[in-house]
């Protein structure tokens, strides 16, 4: 056992109104730069849809994540290819999304509008290309492009999710009062077995060990661009103007002195959690390898019980910090991903073992309503009073179970279960209008019991600043500042380790000639 | 005037190769990139960098070979059909290599979105590079045998320069473009600080023995860590 901790992160998906601070506090901070205007690090999709870049799920078309091969399903790989065809495809790399697949960046011609000479029509701002800085005619593609279900016999029809749906659920997503959607914020999921490190064939990215946050050293990236390609998420983004991939750093200088990241600080749904788990890193290939219906369970194994004597020996051996295993009793997503079995990981059959977990949204999945009439007819298949049941759920179980379990649809269902046991057990004991066995009957089918219920409503409606955020400053003597006091006298950098930890340098970061 | 086209010049860029690589790659180490376009543009590129890339890199390597083992080449070059053989493989890669070359040359030039990324010094190289890959494949079409004779022309003169000990009459009766593909050449290697060029030396052939995962940190990870280390997943 070789326990690590890792910064580990809670998203509940119920909480979300797709307000996109989220994105503009990271847009703000981190890329308004040339060459990473068309990058997102924090993006909030409408789901159905094809998402950003669009159709990345698709991993027939963009090749990300790992693959369980061989006989008897013991060889793990990249999906994209094998480390020979790394070398042989870096002159050109078949399957890199382009440019177009996310969108063109561009601003307006503001100066139009107060130079523009006197004339009947009205001047107007034409839109500017950010690449080429021509003027562009016809804008095809934005940032969220498809909101709120815009255009969606475009978009949420080709959702990758709805591979397999049938021709009811599709023309239900047309139907004008009985169409559904949800959103779902995405950052880099920083995993335990990621794609971009392993794709990388100059090792310039790499797993920071003391909280797992995943990096790209800026100095050491040749633009091979197998990144780009080996992250299934397709969170690793190509700087065109530097020739450097860039991603999410998890805002790395605040985590060191104790903040939350910016994206989660802004959120206003306060849907965000970030705690350390341990986890067992000698487990992690085991884990990868895992049948795809058991992977969220192997998941959820890999965390270790930061209460257990066990492990808080091993972790201590591993040099892991008390602080920092003190962060891990009190961690938030410890509670909603091992202890509750309430958060899942986005897409767990990709492999990577994403460190960023969803609670799954229950209210667009009960809420219906059939020829205009709200659904909550009282029969034996109902789960509560203000629900109707599973079974004829708004957004198919099995769309769920694709975006959150590899398609296991019995976790699903274990997670509303649990959370119609929430809303029932607290509905009764506010609103006083359910009878006791129907209360009792919601806790049994959830699996869970009046104290665990407790905790559930109080972590997610009621949580404070402390309790939604538990990160530890990290320790004076593991930061670099104080192992490297000394500035190279040529490069008038860091020397070479201080890169490598990601910190920054100071030579401008400029095209090379 | 031999001396310095065949001598000085040679020298001189190569220790500007030399030196200016080592002091940019401690200097600035951030613009050491291949600059990939990919990203903006991805049909042409294909006919352009596959073509050029596997071209140049199989005619340098045969190129290296010639110099590197003269007598085991020359012994290969005797028989009269592997002779025949090397000529066309060689002329194939070189022919595939210029069209590649062409390609990326016409891309640069009308894509805007490829515009926007162009340096004056990637005009620079791709001349260079065009002016290199056009003689080279003229001298291999107007002289023949050249995987033949330049064992005995050019080879000694590199050996010759490498040893310290520069001879240059092994070249000089050379016809004119044969001497011009040898001095650009040297331009070229010239060029390797200044350029994009930097990425060939960067080729990351350590990827096939590294582990999959890297996992660092400030401090070295224990003893335990270690032992992982060697595994795939570090």
């Amino acid at each position: 056992m070789e326990i690590r901790s890792q910064v580990s992160m809670v998203f509940h998906l119920d909480k979300c109104i797709g307000c996109h601070t989220c994105t503009i506090a990271c847009k703000n901070i981190w890329t308004d730069r040339k060459g990473t205007e068309y990058m997102y690090w924090n993006n909030v999709e409408t789901k159905p849809g094809t998402g950003y870049p669009t159709r990345w799920e698709d991993q027939t078309k963009y090749r990300g994540g790992w693959v369980v091969e061989g006989k008897r399903q013991k060889r793990l790989r990249l999906r994209l290819q094998g480390k020979w065809g790394t070398l042989t495809n870096i002159f050109y790399n078949p399957v890199l999304p382009q440019l177009d697949d996310y969108f063109e960046p561009w601003t307006y011609d503001y100066q139009n509008l107060f130079n523009a000479p006197l004339a009947d029509e009205q001047p107007t701002a034409r839109a500017i290309s950010m690449v080429t800085g021509k003027y562009m005619d016809t804008i095809e593609a934005g940032p969220n492009w498809d909101d709120d279900l815009g255009g969606s016999q475009v978009y949420a029809n080709n959702d990758p999710n709805f591979a397999g749906a049938t021709q009811e659920e599709l023309r239900q997503l047309q139907e004008i009062d009985r169409t559904v959607f949800f959103y779902l914020p995405r950052i880099c999921n920083h995993c335990l077995n990621p794609g971009c490190v392993a794709a990388c064939p100059q090792g310039a990215i790499y797993k920071r060990g003391e909280d797992g946050v995943v990096l790209v050293s800026q100095e050491r990236c040749r633009a091979w661009r197998m990144c780009v390609s080996g992250c299934p998420y397709k969170k690793t983004y190509f700087n065109w103007s530097t020739g450097k991939a860039e991603k999410c750093i998890l805002c790395y200088p605040r985590l060191e002195s104790g903040q939350p990241p910016a994206c989660f600080h802004s959120c206003v749904g306060r849907i965000r959690y970030i705690g350390l788990v341990l986890y067992d890193a000698d487990a992690i290939e085991e884990t990868a390898k895992a049948p795809q219906e058991s992977l969220v369970q192997a998941q959820r194994d890999v965390i270790k019980d930061p209460f257990d004597p066990e492990v808080i020996a091993a972790a201590k051996a591993s040099g892991v910090p008390d602080s920092k295993i003190t962060a891990a009793q009190q961690s938030p997503v410890y509670q909603f991903v091992k202890k509750w079995k309430l958060a899942l990981p986005l897409h767990p059959e990709f492999r990577t073992l994403p460190m960023l977990f969803y609670v799954p949204p229950l209210g667009p999945v009960l809420a219906k309503t059939d020829k205009g009439v709200y659904d909550n007819v009282a029969d034996d298949s109902r789960l509560g009073p203000l629900m109707s049941s599973l079974e004829r759920s708004r957004v198919p179980l099995r769309y769920m179970a694709s975006l959150l379990s590899g398609g296991n649809e019995e976790i699903i269902r274990d997670v509303y279960r649990k959370l119609v046991a929430v809303r029932v057990y607290m509905r009764a004991k506010k609103v006083k209008d359910i009878p006791a066995e129907e209360v009792e009957k919601a806790l049994t089918d959830g699996k869970t019991n009046a104290a665990e219920v407790e905790a559930i409503f109080r972590l997610t409606s009621l949580p404070t600043y402390e309790e939604r955020f538990v990160v530890p400053p990290m320790e004076r003597d593991m930061s670099v500042d104080s192992l490297f006091p000394a500035l190279d006298p040529v490069s008038r950098n860091y020397p070479v380790r201080k890169g490598e930890v990601g910190v920054g340098f100071h030579t401008d970061p400029a095209r090379g000639p | 005037m031999n001396e310095v086209l065949f001598v000085a010049f040679p020298y001189v860029a190569v220790a500007l190769a030399i030196f200016g690589g080592v002091y940019r790659y401690r200097r600035n180490r951030f613009s050491y990139s291949t600059l990939s376009s990919q990203l903006l543009e991805n049909r042409t590129l294909f006919w352009g960098s596959v073509p050029w890339h596997y071209g140049i890199v199989i005619v340098l390597l045969a190129h290296l070979l010639g110099f590197l083992m003269p007598s085991m080449w020359q012994a290969i070059m005797a028989g009269q059909y592997t002779l025949y053989t090397i000529e066309i493989i060689g002329y194939a890669f070189g022919l595939a290599a210029l069209v590649g070359l062409c390609v990326l040359f016409v891309r640069r030039l009308t894509m805007e979105r490829i515009r926007a990324v162009t340096s004056p010094m990637d005009w620079v190289l791709l001349a260079d590079l065009l002016l290199q890959v056009g003689l080279g494949v003229y001298v291999s079409l107007v002289y023949r045998w050249g995987a033949d004779w330049f064992v005995n022309t050019a080879v000694p003169w590199l050996v010759s320069l490498v040893s310290l000990n520069p001879q240059t009459q092994y070249i000089t009766s050379l016809p004119l473009v044969v001497q011009l593909h040898m001095l650009n050449g040297f331009l070229v290697i010239a060029l390797f600080p200044f350029s994009r060029l930097v990425h060939l030396i960067m080729f990351p052939f350590w990827y096939l023995w590294r582990p999959y995962q890297l996992v660092i940190s400030n401090r070295p990870v224990t003893t335990m860590g270690k032992a992982h280390s060697d595994a795939e997943w570090a």
